[in-house]
């Protein structure tokens, strides 16, 4: 965190007005068993090391998994760590490393994982990289070492999108994972909401209201170019992805009230996927692309529903997904499929929820009183949403288990609907 | 009547403003006539209004004559209730009727919804407001073609408190014209 409060104390020097732009990310929770990490100086260019060992850093000691320990010294990654030491100072791992000047301005970084217990490098992965892609290797080193002590990937080098609200504007914005390097992707007068995503990571589908009612647009992120996927007459809204890119599942009002529809990806093609008298929204596919989860009043309250994807359109039965409470809403599936997170009103509290898909066992995460828009983290360890803190639209991030939470805001302004970006391969 | 002037001369004022979509406000149904904290209302000087021809109901100028019921444009809902309330009705049937007469006349219904809850869901309901008025409006003589119902839901409040009376200026409806949109 203290390059990232360096850079913020920098932008409030030279340009006050863009110091409250970045996202801020606090802890507020920790994992109970966290594992004991060293990460080293690394030696060689001073100024370069210091920057990405004290991104490496934070990014771990953010994950709420590891309690970082101080290594005492600086570790090149050929040279051999000083095992006792290191025990002694209770660390079970530690990543010494080296940066040296390569051709063109450009930067190696060599790094060295080592299990402290069995005295044995655990890998020792390699960065050529520029000056400005700094944080960038730093993020990928955090990817290397989570995934090597933790087994799952990392998801430090992923991107989250979000819309920010200050007086009179909405900007849809594209940050890193900590919150740095954020940049507007769309600037409106009118609102921006739900996000979503392309599976490759290179799109994102929303619906904004710059046409005075809700229209659908696909965006393509390097480009900057849009087009728009679904503007029916009516409302537009909620686009979905599904797991292979080429689709889009919306919510229109062509023929009636809210129902389910899904379009290809350039706006053609659209078919009904789902029927009722009342209101069907809020659709997600599974993972595997075999159902489409969705909110739905057809019985009543809304509660969350499921319907299989068979390609076939119409007729095929919903079947109910949530029964406890009267508020059930904005359905969406963990990356590996085996739970779903949504929104449940608790005594008049929105809260975020998580429930088995096989037991249809549920908790609740929080303890605020207006989440929203829950978005997994593409590793399925955490879940962003949005919430209030203070009447101020605030992200949060929560574990799946309930331990680590997070809090990301920006200053004088309120943030809501986050979508987490894919893994980035 | 003073209050009614002085409510369609807001009204004007508002719709004025360009950067707000030009639906104009009227005081909220089923709440009474007390200002919602929070809100300051600037209530300009109530001009005299000469005595001229009498205006024809079914003109475009009747849109915006403060004497016409045309100039009200916002339809009011209870909590978690999509009908049309009969105190509505009148005003649905002078919208109606002035439709019928002007078959080129298209309307925008924008339904909108109060905070509470998920974005999209509220979308969804406030698309239910706005069909409601869509439905009201063909049976009082317009065209299905001359209607687009769309929704808001909770984007554009009206008001932003988090109580009571504010949400109730929120579960709202507004009828646009061409030109309005």
């Amino acid at each position: 965190m203290k390059f990232n409060a360096l850079l913020v104390a920098c932008g409030l020097a030279v340009a006050p007005w863009l110091a409250h732009a970045q996202l801020t990310v606090e802890i507020t929770g920790a994992g109970a068993n966290r594992l004991p990490v060293a990460i080293a100086d690394f030696s060689g260019e001073r100024i370069v090391a210091q920057a990405l060992t004290s991104v490496v850093r934070a990014d771990l000691d953010r994950s709420g998994l590891f309690r970082l320990i101080d290594a005492g010294a600086p570790l090149a990654d050929n040279a051999t760590p000083p095992w006792d030491e290191l025990k002694a100072r209770g660390a079970d791992a530690v990543a010494g490393g080296s940066v040296t000047v390569a051709t063109e301005g450009r930067y190696e970084t060599r790094v060295r994982l080592s299990d402290i217990p069995k005295q044995a490098a655990l890998g020792t992965p390699a960065y050529l990289h520029t000056g400005v892609q700094l944080r960038a290797t730093a993020h990928r080193i955090s990817d290397y070492i989570y995934e090597k002590l933790t087994g799952e990937p990392g998801v430090f080098s992923t991107r989250i999108a979000y819309v920010v609200k200050s007086t009179g504007r909405y900007e849809l914005k594209i940050a890193d994972a900590d919150g740095s390097n954020d940049q507007a992707a769309l600037a409106s007068r009118e609102p921006i909401i739900s996000p979503a995503w392309s599976p490759d990571g290179s799109k994102l589908a929303y619906v904004s209201f710059e046409a005075k009612k809700p229209v659908v647009y696909v965006h393509d992120l390097a480009s900057g170019r849009r087009h728009v996927a679904a503007n029916f007459k009516g409302s537009n809204s909620a686009p979905a992805w599904s797991p292979d890119g080429k689709q889009l599942a919306v919510v229109l009002t062509k023929d009636g009230s809210s129902q389910l529809y899904v379009v290809n990806a350039d706006g053609s093609g659209v078919t009904r996927v789902a029927n009722s008298s009342g209101i069907d929204t809020e659709p997600r596919w599974s993972p595997d692309g075999q159902h489409i989860y969705f909110t739905s009043d057809r019985g009543g309250s809304p509660q969350i529903y499921r319907i299989a994807n068979s390609g076939a359109g119409l007729g095929n039965p919903a079947e109910r997904i949530s029964f406890e409470g009267s508020y059930n809403v904005t359905p969406r599936p963990s990356p590996d499929g085996r739970s779903l997170a949504f929104i449940t009103r608790n005594g008049g509290r929105f809260q975020l929820a998580l429930m088995d898909l096989a037991t249809r066992q549920v908790q609740i995460l929080t303890d605020s009183t207006k989440d929203e828009s829950p978005s997994f983290a593409p590793n399925g360890r955490m879940i962003l949403y949005a919430t209030e803190i203070g009447g101020r639209g605030v992200l949060a991030a929560v574990s799946a288990d309930g331990r680590v939470k997070q809090k990301l805001s920006v200053q004088a302004a309120d943030v809501r609907e986050p979508a987490w970006g894919p893994l980035v391969r | 009547m003073r209050a009614l002037l002085s409510l369609s001369a807001l009204t004007l004022l508002l719709a004025a403003c360009g950067s707000q979509p030009p639906a104009p406000e009227q005081n909220p149904a089923g709440v009474e006539s007390r200002t919602p904290s929070g809100i300051k209302v600037e209530t300009p000087p109530v001009k005299e209004v000469k005595p001229e021809a009498a205006f024809d109901p079914n003109s475009i100028a009747a849109l915006k004559d403060p004497r016409s019921p045309l100039s009200k444009r916002s339809v009011y809902f209870d909590y978690d209730s999509y009908v049309v309330k009969d105190e509505f009705q009148s005003l649905l049937g002078a919208h109606g009727k002035f439709l019928a007469a002007n078959p080129k006349m298209k309307m925008l219904i924008q339904g909108n919804a109060d905070e509470r809850g998920s974005r999209e869901y509220n979308l969804a309901l406030g698309q239910k407001r706005a069909d409601a008025v869509r439905k009201a409006l063909t049976l009082l003589g317009a065209r299905e073609d001359q209607l687009e119902a769309v929704s808001l839901g909770e984007e554009k409040p009206a008001c932003s408190e988090s109580a009571e009376d504010c949400w109730a200026r929120n579960r709202r409806g507004d009828m646009l014209y061409s030109g309005e949109f």
